[in-house]
């Protein structure tokens, strides 16, 4: 095709090979106005809301600022003084305990959940509406569901006599668990769906040779969900740095910062302390970390020549 | 010859008649039978919860209640004011869902059908973006919407969710267009039908499943949302319907049958959603991990 019209167009004058090139180009821009015209109201809210503010906080947290006179420049002092915080260390490390949980009890749940239904025949869809229910319940009811059970006053925790919220060492804990509840019914209903995309064949030989239930799992599932597995590994870690619902209603950080995390650190010294520098500091610090869990995802990806 | 056949047979029944798979399909019963007690008990308890009287849930928390007390919902929809934080939820869902199904449509279509120049560096921009920590554009937001007089609006609520849920939304409905064949839009053009034509009278129509699917996910992440609404609406007048009932449990009530009565009122609405279009909200939702929590 190529070579057939290539001499003509070699043979026409410059000038109008020129001009119908322009004319081309000159659509082609029109088209792509049209499209970026289409992208504006996305572009536009999307400015607004979150990319100016964000470049707002990278400015104030350099500042001194109480969020409503004018901010002074402070250069590096909010993160001098974030790392010898002793609140910062210890929402930090609130945070870290957080993400080895999320990373280990929901995803266990969520992987055992869905290569159990997809080992079943009947009731399959039952389970999955049932596991999912808890997610789209909103976090202040789930919360409250579960202040109810575990309150000292009239559920579990008088029978048991313990006060789960109000307890140095199972507070943590029992926000977790509480957030994890909410949570895992997401991952079995993920994971199934990637469960589903393995084909069947796999199984099948895998069986013939003697493979029974686990080491399928081992060597077939996890293997071909391993892009989801690695994706929804690297969100958990990511909203594990970020949680706040659970932890702001169900202790407010308390009792005496055993369950304090960032976020809730972060918004104390914003709305409370009146310190927005400060607090957008440790809103960069927060921004940092998931920025780096993304690099050495993005890494490993390459590495490992994932599609997802 | 012959041996064929049996072999094929034998490896067709194998795995059924297998001792140890019949074992494992039991036990794998139970366990998520064990499962689903997990993810509904609390539900069902909850529930009952709020059906009983002060003092039966106090002697007897974990059972049927004797004499179901419908009463508290009454009370509780008086008391929480659910009434008003109802109807705030429904303003800033529909405007949420509207303005999130035009802004996301505009550009899912340029993505998909406009041959968006540079749209593979603006999807890792909006996948960038949307893993943003919240809270770290929380603080300038919140002192950027005072000086617009957009703090304590319900317009200036529904503007952030946009600005949160959009770019998810967009992201879905663009593979859910990549999957239209475009040959429906070429035999349109031929029949002499103009651009805008095209958009209303094939695109649109053909793209209305992705469309109610953002708007579902959409709908459930603006009713359940807390972060942006507890900071940003303050009037009692303007609250929705989490903050009303967040507001409420942490007054000064310490009935717990109403906290429940007043949580499933808040709760029922998308529960009734959601087992009425299950499938298509776990398919959104699922879509891509990038749900939310």
């Amino acid at each position: 095709m190529s070579t057939a019209t290539a001499p003509p167009v070699a043979a026409r004058p410059a000038a109008a090979h020129a001009r119908r090139g322009r004319r081309r180009s000159g659509l082609a821009r029109r088209r792509a106005v049209i499209a970026w015209a289409f992208m504006l109201p996305l572009i536009g809210v999307n400015a607004l809301v979150v990319l100016g503010p964000s470049l707002f906080a990278v400015y104030y947290s350099f500042t001194d600022w109480n969020g409503i006179g004018g901010a002074q420049w402070v250069g590096l002092a909010n993160y001098a003084e974030l790392f010898g915080d002793a609140d910062f260390r210890n929402a930090l490390w609130h945070n870290v305990l957080w993400t080895i949980f999320f990373l280990v009890v929901p995803m266990v749940m969520g992987l055992f959940g869905a290569y159990a239904l997809t080992r079943i025949r009947r009731f399959r869809l039952v389970f999955r509406v049932a596991y999912f229910l808890p997610y789209i319940v909103a976090s202040v009811v789930t919360a409250a569901i579960w202040e109810n059970l575990l309150s000292p006053d009239v559920g579990v925790g008088r029978i048991l006599q313990v006060n789960f919220l109000g307890s140095q060492t199972l507070a943590l804990p029992t926000v977790a668990f509480v957030n994890n509840w909410a949570w895992w019914g997401f991952l079995v209903v993920v994971f199934l769906a990637a469960m589903q995309g393995v084909s069947p064949n796999l199984y099948e030989a895998a069986a013939l040779d003697g493979a029974g239930p686990f080491r399928q799992f081992w060597s077939i599932t996890l293997p071909s969900i391993q892009p989801t597995f690695m994706f929804l590994g690297l969100m958990t870690i990511i909203w594990s740095f970020l949680s706040f619902d659970y932890v702001y209603i169900l202790t407010q950080g308390g009792p005496a910062g055993a369950t304090d995390v960032l976020s809730t650190l972060l918004y104390r010294e914003a709305f409370a302390s009146l310190r927005a520098g400060y607090a957008s500091a440790v809103g960069i610090v927060m921004a940092l970390i998931s920025g780096l869990v993304v690099a050495a995802y993005l890494v490993i990806r390459k590495r490992k020549d994932w599609a997802v | 010859m012959t041996t064929s056949p049996t072999w094929a047979r034998a490896a067709g029944r194998a795995p059924a008649r297998h001792p140890v798979t019949g074992r494992v399909s039991s036990l794998t019963y139970v366990l998520l039978c064990a499962l689903l007690l997990f993810a509904l008990g609390p539900l069902v308890l909850f529930v009952f919860s709020a059906l009983k009287t002060q003092s039966e849930l106090a002697t007897s928390p974990l059972s049927f209640p004797s004499t179901l007390r419908w009463s508290n919902f009454a009370t509780a929809w008086e008391q929480a004011n659910m009434g008003a934080g109802l109807l705030n939820s429904v303003i800033i869902v529909a405007g949420t869902v509207a303005g999130v199904c035009v802004i996301s449509g505009c550009a899912a279509y340029a993505m998909a059908r406009l041959d968006l120049p540079g749209s593979g560096t603006f999807i890792t921009y909006l996948l960038v973006t949307s893993s943003l920590p919240t809270q770290m554009f929380l603080v300038p937001l919140f002192y950027l919407w005072t000086t617009l007089h957009l703090y304590d609006s319900l317009f200036g609520l529904v503007v952030i969710y946009w600005g949160l849920f959009s770019p998810f939304a967009t992201l879905l409905l663009r593979s859910f267009m990549m999957t239209i064949p475009r040959e429906f839009e070429e035999a349109a053009r031929m029949d002499g039908a103009g651009e805008l034509q095209v958009l209303f009278k094939v695109v649109l129509p053909n793209a209305l499943p992705g469309f109610l699917t953002i708007a579902l996910v959409t709908a459930l992440s603006a009713y359940n949302e807390f972060l942006f609404a507890v900071t940003f609406i303050q009037d009692s007048f303007l609250l929705p319907v989490s903050t009303t009932f967040f507001t409420f449990q942490q007054g000064f009530t310490q009935d717990y049958t109403l906290i429940g009565a007043a949580g499933v009122i808040m709760m029922l609405p998308m529960l009734l959603l959601f087992l009425a279009l299950q499938r298509r909200f776990i398919e959104g939702v699922s879509a891509s991990g990038l749900g939310g929590v």
